[in-house]
């Protein structure tokens, strides 16, 4: 038996945890485009931000986007409640409230990663120091997954744990998509410019898979690839369907569990046969731009269904 | 200021306390160096786990440790049997007490208890009149207050039979000295603690309302993470296996109260409960309380929960009530109390009154109804200006305060940059009411830090200790 309360403690906790790190890659990949190309760096953290869904926000508070102030904004800004340090401390703040759901391991792998950040981002990031402070964002967020994944009981608090890593998880896959659709559409004639090869890059770095690419396709760039391995990957663990495999998954177990379905588990498997009967092709026919658009937005129902279905107020 | 005082471990005139004697041997044996990296260790397990305590006023601090001091507190198994014995007939006096006040009225009546200081009281609930909790019983979990001030006197400090906290200090204390020295665990025996949330749950279920079936669903009810004691609450229901709700989880539903789950509402039988009363039903007390559920009086009255401890409780640890507390004893166990109180001045008397004034200097003065160290004047490590102003804001308002001579609360070591330095503690033990009385044989001994210091509490800069009974 769970709390209502306690599950969508569960599933807010994780959608921070993933956030919280989601920032420190979109600014790793950021960063990355900055330092190769020497022209239009401002367009690139203008779409990084973009893709946090941070650009009005930022607009508001600065005229021109630096690396200095997006990182800032991005990482240890406060009043931003989507940087890395406000994530950080509402997933703990979260996790304070669930304690008795948690395993020690894991309440204090969240307690430290807190205690940690937020001693390392009291003060402005030198230049200098971002590299280290983003490979020690990512090296807490993995300690929690680590603890989270060794320890904790496959059970219903797991289920709506889980709920929440992956519907962010394909909220901001979505996103760094939505916001490139256009350098991948295969009517640009440029394809295959060198100024395309960092873009395409961009996008599978800010979701850690400009090696993994490699393996499963060829070594060259496509953008049909990109957005396949990035939409239709089973195997991918950003990928839209690898997020919806596990949407369904878990949504399986509760309502086996409970002995009780949900709309939320009509919508999540509407998305998953969607996914798994589309090709890219289709998806490109039918516009990149709008299939994105439309799975957003599936994806934010589903989300508010998991916690009306499951009386998270 | 420096009193004289009993020194537990090394009394000036006797020499070592027997007690001691064991743990003496094997902290002779000690590098100091070693010790000093222990209390780092203690520091470290303290704040990875989040045992912190929210002190109010303190913004950027609002998750403060406790400090621990690593040198235990030891109790032999005689005098914790005395002990035992005078907090056993205590408990049993209170809970009459609280029985009799809410029905018949035979004390005052008596007029061994004046009228006016329980109808006027803020503490008493017109609402609790007539109304038997299950079982009979108001308070379940009491902590009382205990200080020591030779080798044989023991006095009751305060009574705290509303919501006591610090049970989690007393089990996390012990758990990390196991952790640190689990050698010393080896050589002498130290009765233990650790079933506390065991017996709290036997406890609980046991008073649960008569029209129960099968085995009771219990829950603890918090304010939220944001109070100062969350960490217990969520901590004692995590060792109890039980639900931690909030107001927000709850509501009645077909006259029971019941808990909102990912499966529907619950039905909860037992409430042990962490919020003030007059939280606990905006319909009742405090129409803005959003802590509280709406209508659980309701339940509560019609007998389908257990409330733990009852609302109205407040009016048996009530400063003014407790220098009537032998009277209270006397009159309900037909025996003179075993533990014994403070000689208190009520300021409410003008006599009482005219000498605290003539004598502020010397004297402890405190609120009726403050609680944690706030609102207290310690005479003696006063300034003369600190005196005077309190002197004008106990003249304003007399029946706000009482006054105790300044006690020589004993002294036990801790651990300082410079080796072994006395400083003043107190205990509080943990009881248990259901068909039985049960005390954990241990408690929290709580430590003024600052040398000469007699404020233990840990908003105002005490330390916690691990208590030792001994298996002797």
């Amino acid at each position: 038996m769970l709390l209502g309360r306690t599950a969508n403690g569960l599933y807010w906790m994780n959608r921070y945890i993933e956030r919280a790190e989601n920032m420190a890659r979109l600014v790793d990949a950021g960063l990355r485009m900055a330092l190769t190309r020497t022209q239009s760096a401002s367009e690139e953290w203008n779409s990084v931000l973009l893709s946090a869904g941070s650009d009005v926000a930022f607009k508001q508070k600065y005229s021109d986007y630096t690396a200095a102030d997006v990182a800032d904004f991005l990482l240890r800004d406060t009043s931003n409640p989507s940087s890395t340090m406000s994530s950080i401390e509402t997933a703990r703040n979260n996790a304070r409230m669930v304690r008795t759901a948690l395993t020690r391991e894991t309440w204090e792998s969240i307690n430290e990663a807190w205690m940690s950040l937020k001693r390392m981002l009291a003060r402005p990031i030198d230049e200098r120091d971002l590299p280290s402070v983003l490979d020690a964002i990512k090296r807490e967020t993995a300690l929690i997954r680590g603890s989270f994944y060794g320890t904790m009981l496959r059970n219903e608090i797991f289920d709506f744990s889980q709920l929440g890593t992956y519907v962010e998880r394909a909220d901001n896959t979505a996103r760094i998509l939505d916001v490139k659709y256009y350098v991948l559409l295969p009517s640009i004639s440029w394809v295959g410019s060198t100024l395309d090869n960092y873009q395409w890059e961009s996008i599978l770095r800010s979701v850690s898979a400009h090696r993994s690419y490699r393996w499963v396709y060829d070594a060259d760039y496509k953008p049909t690839n990109i957005a396949d391995y990035l939409i239709l990957n089973v195997r991918m663990p950003r990928s839209l369907t690898f997020c919806y495999r596990f949407l369904s998954e878990h949504l399986k177990f509760l309502s086996d569990d409970y002995g009780e379905r949900h709309p939320c588990h009509a919508t999540a498997e509407k998305t998953q046969a969607m996914l798994r009967a589309g090709s890219i092709k289709d998806i490109f026919d039918a516009g990149l731009h709008e299939f994105l658009a439309g799975f957003i937005r599936d994806n934010t129902r589903l989300g508010d269904e998991i916690a009306q279905d499951y009386r998270f107020y | 200021m420096r009193l004289a005082a009993f020194d537990e471990m090394l009394p000036e005139v006797s020499g070592l306390r027997r007690p001691y004697s064991a743990y003496d041997r094997w902290l002779k044996e000690q590098d100091p160096a070693r010790l000093t990296e222990k209390m780092k260790d203690a520091e470290r397990v303290f704040r990875k786990t989040g045992i912190t305590f929210a002190v109010y006023g303190e913004q950027e601090a609002s998750e403060r440790l406790i400090p621990f001091d690593i040198v235990p507190r030891i109790i032999s198994g005689n005098e914790w049997r005395r002990l035992t014995q005078g907090i056993e007939q205590r408990v049993q006096a209170l809970n009459a007490f609280l029985d009799d006040i809410y029905h018949r009225q035979e004390i005052l009546r008596a007029g061994r208890v004046p009228r006016d200081l329980i109808a006027r009281n803020e503490a008493f609930l017109p609402e609790m009149i007539g109304v038997r909790p299950p079982a009979g019983v108001y308070t379940h979990i009491i902590g009382v207050d205990i200080v020591r001030i030779s080798e044989d006197e023991f006095y009751v400090l305060e009574d705290n039979a509303r919501t006591p906290s610090g049970v989690s200090y007393m089990l996390e204390n012990r758990e990390t000295m196991m952790q640190l020295f689990p050698e010393l665990f080896q050589k002498i025996k130290v009765r233990p603690v650790e079933n506390y949330p065991q017996l709290l749950r036997q406890s609980l279920a046991a008073v649960r309302p008569q029209s129960t079936k099968g085995a009771p669903t219990i829950a603890v009810l918090t304010p939220g993470s944001f109070n100062s004691a969350y960490f217990e609450h969520a901590f004692l229901a995590d060792q109890m296996g039980v639900q931690l709700v909030e107001g927000q989880d709850l509501r009645v539903v077909d006259g029971h109260v019941a808990m909102r789950t990912t499966e529907g509402y619950k039905q909860i039988d037992v409430l042990y409960r962490r919020v003030d009363d007059s939280f606990l039903d905006p319909l009742t007390f405090r129409p803005d309380s959003a802590l509280g559920i709406p209508g659980i009086m309701d339940v509560y009255r019609a007998g389908n929960i257990t409330i733990a401890n009852a609302p109205g409780t407040g009016i048996a640890d009530d400063k003014a009530i407790y220098s009537y507390m032998p009277e209270i004893v006397e009159f309900y166990t037909g025996r003179k109390a075993i533990l014994g109180n403070i000689p208190t001045w009520r300021c409410s008397e003008p006599d009482s009154l005219k000498y605290v004034l003539e004598h502020i200097h010397e004297l402890v003065i405190k609120e009726v109804h403050g609680s944690g160290g706030y609102g207290m004047l310690v005479g003696p490590a006063a300034t003369k200006k600190e005196c005077e102003a309190f002197a004008k804001k106990l003249a304003a308002k007399p029946s706000n305060y009482i006054a105790q001579p300044t006690l020589a609360l004993s002294t036990c070591p801790i651990l300082t940059d410079k080796g072994l330095a006395p400083r003043h503690v107190d205990l509080r033990p943990y009881v248990l009411v259901s068909d039985r009385i049960q005390i954990v044989p241990g408690g929290l001994t709580r430590v003024a830090l600052k040398e000469g210091s007699l404020v233990v509490n840990s908003s105002q800069g005490g330390g916690t200790k691990d208590t030792w009974v001994l298996d002797d």
